[in-house]
């Protein structure tokens, strides 16, 4: 019985990533394409809001991910610290810029959808506030991360600030609602009978957030790699320098 | 414990320590606001609650580097470690000392920087409340910031950017106090928020802040 447990070990999760790279890449630009070409040029204007709605085919994935690259990272980091597995954190590592590459992304899409339609660019809106807060807290990350030379340490403590973030970016999220009522609507996906939005919008809006899943996937295992074999070469250069 | 409480204090008092500090920092930035903003006291009295804040946030940055760092560098730290004392209960003694040597002056201080932001007398009770509950937990978090942070040489900008986003939710429901405190609203239900946090990060942030602490000191 295969264990997840195998993949800790570095030769064998570059062996499997290897394989399942080149279709997980395809698979996403192929996703990528048809989700954002449908949702871009087959999908009708809405009625009140024109041709703009469409911004959403990158709006809800990209933060959507934002939010999962964090959730990942946090549980990698809990891997790391109950199992000490130095693929987990290395693969926390390597999803923090590609999740903070998503926060920009949804922050800045919502910016340009926001300017024409609530009439600005910015607003201290909840969801908003606690998307440049989630920003800041993976700025922190990656700067510990960046920071630190000894790379056990620098493992030990960014997992206990992505455990410590964690709760108090959830905090932080409702502290905002109570700070302001916002003007961002409603989730516009939901699994409860009352339909949000028009199938018409939502299965392209389903096909590019599976491309944008399956994007970050990619990115992370490709990331996490790079880690793997630049620890690798450190350990191999420093062998040659003592020899 | 108490030995290195009055230790902790008495160095922060005496020559070097962040004790006068802070609170002129305070100051400085009180001043600074009208400056910034116009003398006019209609619109002073509705940013104060906000920008005594900030400011009092601001100025117990300004001095948690040091709850460690000295330490640290002449090697105490790794005394105190090996000390019959718990790791938790040191951390923790180091945040009531911070606590006492920053925050419990930024409360006293408090309604005079408001009278010179010329907030509504009905304010001052609040705001002071709402600082009194708050920093424990400004100090506390920072402490966890600084045992991130302690063997880094260049540590001071990144423990802002580590510990600022950590202090959203205490300044949120702070300055919440403060503000509906200067209106004359209710504040009740901010309050018990802002209660909640600091008691919450009390119990709990040491034990990561030990946790932390010992993975520097490995």
């Amino acid at each position: 019985m295969a264990s997840i447990w195998e993949y800790a070990n570095p030769k064998k999760f570059i062996q499997t990533t290897d394989r399942l790279l080149p279709w997980m890449s395809v698979l996403a630009a192929v996703t990528l394409v048809v989700g954002l070409i449908w949702g871009f040029f087959f999908t009708p204007d809405d009625f009140r809001q024109g041709s703009t709605v469409k911004i959403i085919y990158l709006h809800v994935p990209a933060a959507l991910m934002a939010i999962n690259a964090w959730l990942m990272m946090l549980v990698a980091s809990l891997v790391w610290i109950i199992r000490r597995h130095h693929v987990s954190a290395l693969a926390a590592r390597a999803a923090a810029p590609v999740g903070a590459v998503m926060t920009v992304i949804a922050l800045a899409t919502g910016a340009i959808w926001g300017q024409p339609m609530w009439g600005t660019w910015w607003a201290w809106d909840p969801r908003l506030t606690s998307f440049l807060i989630l920003f800041l807290f993976y700025l922190g990350y990656m700067a510990l991360w960046a920071a630190i030379e000894n790379d056990d340490t620098a493992a030990d403590l960014t997992s206990v600030l992505c455990l410590v973030g964690s709760v108090f970016a959830l905090l932080s999220r409702y502290a905002v609602n109570f700070w302001n009522q916002g003007l961002h609507q409603g989730a516009s996906l939901s699994v409860a009978p009352g339909e949000r939005i028009s199938m018409v919008y939502k299965l392209p809006l389903y096909v590019s957030m599976t491309g944008f899943a399956l994007l970050f996937i990619a990115l992370v295992f490709l990331r996490t790699q790079t880690e793997i074999r630049g620890r690798r070469m450190r350990a191999l250069l420093a062998r040659e320098r003592m020899g | 414990m108490k030995a290195l409480l009055v230790r902790d204090i008495r160095l922060a008092v005496r020559a070097g320590g962040g004790f006068g500090l802070g609170l002129a920092f305070f100051l400085i930035v009180v001043v600074l606001v009208p400056f910034g903003v116009g003398p006019d006291n209609g619109v002073l009295a509705v940013i104060a609650p906000g920008i005594l804040w900030v400011g009092a946030l601001l100025s117990c940055l300004l001095s948690l580097d040091r709850i460690f760092a000295l330490d640290w560098e002449d090697g105490s730290l790794d005394l105190l470690a090996t000390a019959p004392l718990p790791m938790e209960t040191l951390v923790t003694l180091k945040a009531v000392a911070h606590w006492l040597s920053t925050g419990v002056p930024l409360v006293l201080a408090s309604p005079l920087f408001a009278l010179l932001l010329s907030l509504p007398a009905a304010g001052y009770g609040p705001l002071a409340l709402s600082l009194a509950l708050g920093t424990p937990a400004l100090s506390v978090i920072g402490t966890f910031g600084a045992a991130l942070t302690v063997g880094l040489k260049r540590g001071g900008l990144l423990l802002s950017l580590l510990v600022l986003p950590l202090y959203m939710p205490t300044l949120i429901f702070g300055a919440e106090v403060a503000r509906r405190g200067a209106q004359g609203l209710e504040f009740g239900v901010p309050l018990a928020m802002l209660a909640g946090i600091t008691f919450g990060t009390i119990a709990l942030l040491p034990f990561a802040s030990a946790a932390v602490l010992r993975v520097n000191l490995r």
